[in-house]
């Protein structure tokens, strides 16, 4: 899923304070999981933003509503009219969300109420790691389901480096060194002669060096 | 040495490992800064007393002169330069690049590293790059030189000749992986291997047990590493500081129990000492000496090691 973090309360309150009508929009699906963009994260920050209106004595009204998926045109149905009715929205979803929003209501404003962090899993309740970066050409089936591209802080792709000391990352020991990963699955799996394969010189062209990625299923496309 | 290996390169150190050797090898940071004359000296110092001397490329991710111009700075004072190049800085567009610049000025050697993370450094605000990890710019240098051809495809006019070499940490973590890496890094293409410091010799001789094991010393020319310490202060940082290094306690107890005034001096006996016993080890091909800001015990160290004069080649 895609992970998310809400921004500091100030910078939001800095980015709408200028505007007299402010819709706080959840996204019900990834954000809601992480408790950081859900339809209740939003009417939790809504209300937070309406003691700080009345704090700084501005005007300015603060409501909120969400929807199941702030990435598709059918969940906008029933809050059509609310935004269009505000003069700038706060999307809670993830970068996508916003953007989204962005296109569809070209004479609104919209503004990111989270930092969109990474794509991840819950590794166990309150706690999000990164593991795929959608490079566009996965590896997993030679790194023994450990992606090094997004796990790794140097994407080596015939790691470790020399730096990964006690399992951990050169960079923080509380980052766990994905190569590391590998070899025990590896070992695990009675698989350690694979180890020795050459990871041939990846072809980003399907990453973000390629520029912005499409996709299109043919049979299906409206 | 036992086997002789055809020179491919006009490299000093390729030919005076292939002529069976023990071969010294040092390096030298550039400056933070554009005088050039840190590398003049530095490389005035070193020039009698090693076969060649490598340049790091911003170590530590500290933002420094480019090793490629003070290469070509070292390579005109009359010493031979080994190019360090990390992946981390450029991608594989600019590493070609730099590869055909350094062989423009007959730059010989180029030692393929994947860098220290940006975090360490000076810029840890900054994007790494990583398009190509160490094995994979191995393979490129390789590829350039004994093909001929760009990673492109398309063909090089007078393609690099470079010896081409890496590192190794016999002490980082997954142990049981050091020597299948060293493996990967030989089908890679490399010819030498300048190692991590040294000081937990009984680990580095058991890594060396299994690279006989594996006939891998017959493949590659392995440099022993050695940093000397200047005082007790410098064993405890590398000890618990700096990442995949293996400092024994009994090391760090030896230079703390030496009175202030004759830590350096001691520090210097321990490198000496190391040194003999390196070359005990069989597949052991020279030493790799970085005396880190201490270029002026390069010197003494090889003499007293026994090291000198140094051979000459043609
Ligand atoms: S220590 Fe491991 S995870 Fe960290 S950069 Fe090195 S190989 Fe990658």
């Amino acid at each position: 899923m895609i992970v998310g973090k809400q921004k500091p309360l100030d910078e939001i309150w800095s980015m709408i304070k200028s505007h007299k009508n402010v819709l706080v929009l959840g996204c019900n699906t990834c954000v809601a999981v992480c408790h950081e963009g859900g339809n209740k994260e939003a009417e939790i920050l809504s209300s937070l933003l309406r003691m700080r209106a009345s704090q700084e004595e501005s005007g300015i009204a603060v409501t909120n509503s969400g929807v199941e998926r702030q990435c598709e045109h059918e969940f906008f149905d029933s809050v059509k009219d609310a935004i269009e009715a505000a003069d700038a929205v706060l999307s809670t979803a993830c970068g996508i969300g916003v953007q989204f929003i962005a296109e569809k209501f070209p004479t609104t404003v919209v503004y990111p109420g989270l930092n969109t962090t990474f794509l991840g899993a819950v590794e166990k309740i309150g706690v999000m790691k990164e593991k795929c970066q959608a490079c566009g050409n996965c590896v997993l089936g030679e790194t023994a389901g450990i992606c090094p591209v997004a796990r790794c802080a140097k994407r080596v792709l015939n790691g470790p480096c020399g730096g990964s000391t006690k399992g951990s990352c050169e960079i923080n020991k509380e980052v766990d060194c994905a190569w590391q990963l590998i070899v025990n699955r590896l070992n695990a799996l009675g698989q350690m002669d694979r180890y020795e394969t050459l990871a041939p010189i990846k072809d980003w062209s399907t990453d973000r060096a390629g520029g912005p990625r499409k996709q299109i299923r043919e049979e299906i496309q409206e | 040495m036992s086997q002789q290996r055809a020179v491919k390169t006009d490299s000093k150190l390729e030919k005076i490992l292939a002529a069976g050797h023990l071969a010294v090898t040092s390096e030298c940071g550039p400056p933070r800064g554009s005088d050039p004359d840190v590398i003049t000296h530095k490389g005035n110092m070193l020039k009698e007393y090693v076969d060649v001397v490598n340049i790091t490329d911003n170590q530590t991710s500290m933002t420094r002169m480019c090793s490629l111009a003070a290469c070509i700075r070292l390579k005109q004072l009359g010493v031979e330069p080994v190019l360090q190049m990390v992946t981390r800085d450029r991608n594989r567009i600019a590493l070609q690049s730099d590869i055909l610049g350094a062989a423009s000025f007959d730059i010989t050697n180029v030692l393929c590293l994947s860098g220290d993370h940006q975090s360490f450094g000076d810029c840890p605000n900054g994007q790494n790059v990583h398009d190509l990890d160490s094995m994979q710019l191995i393979q490129t240098v390789r590829y350039m030189r004994d093909e001929g051809k760009f990673l492109g495809g398309d063909d090089i006019k007078r393609p690099p000749k470079m010896f081409v070499g890496a590192a190794a940490n016999p002490f980082a973590d997954p142990f049981e992986i050091r020597v299948p890496r060293l493996a990967k890094k030989i089908a890679a293409g490399v010819e030498f291997i300048q190692t991590q410091c040294i000081y937990n010799l009984d680990k580095f001789e058991l890594w060396m047990k299994q690279v006989r094991d594996r006939g891998l010393h017959e493949k590659v020319y392995i440099l022993a590493g050695l940093t000397p310490f200047k005082n007790a202060g410098m064993a405890k940082y590398m000890r618990s500081r700096v990442p995949g290094m293996d400092v024994p306690d009994d090391v760090v107890k030896r230079m703390s129990d030496t009175p202030k005034e004759k830590q350096a001096e001691e520090g210097l006996n321990i490198c000496i000492e190391s040194i003999e016993r390196l070359k005990q080890i069989e597949g052991v091909h020279g030493f790799h000496i970085m005396a880190i800001e201490w270029e002026e015990k390069v010197p003494e160290i090889v003499k007293r090691a026994g090291l000198w004069p140094r051979p000459e080649v043609s």
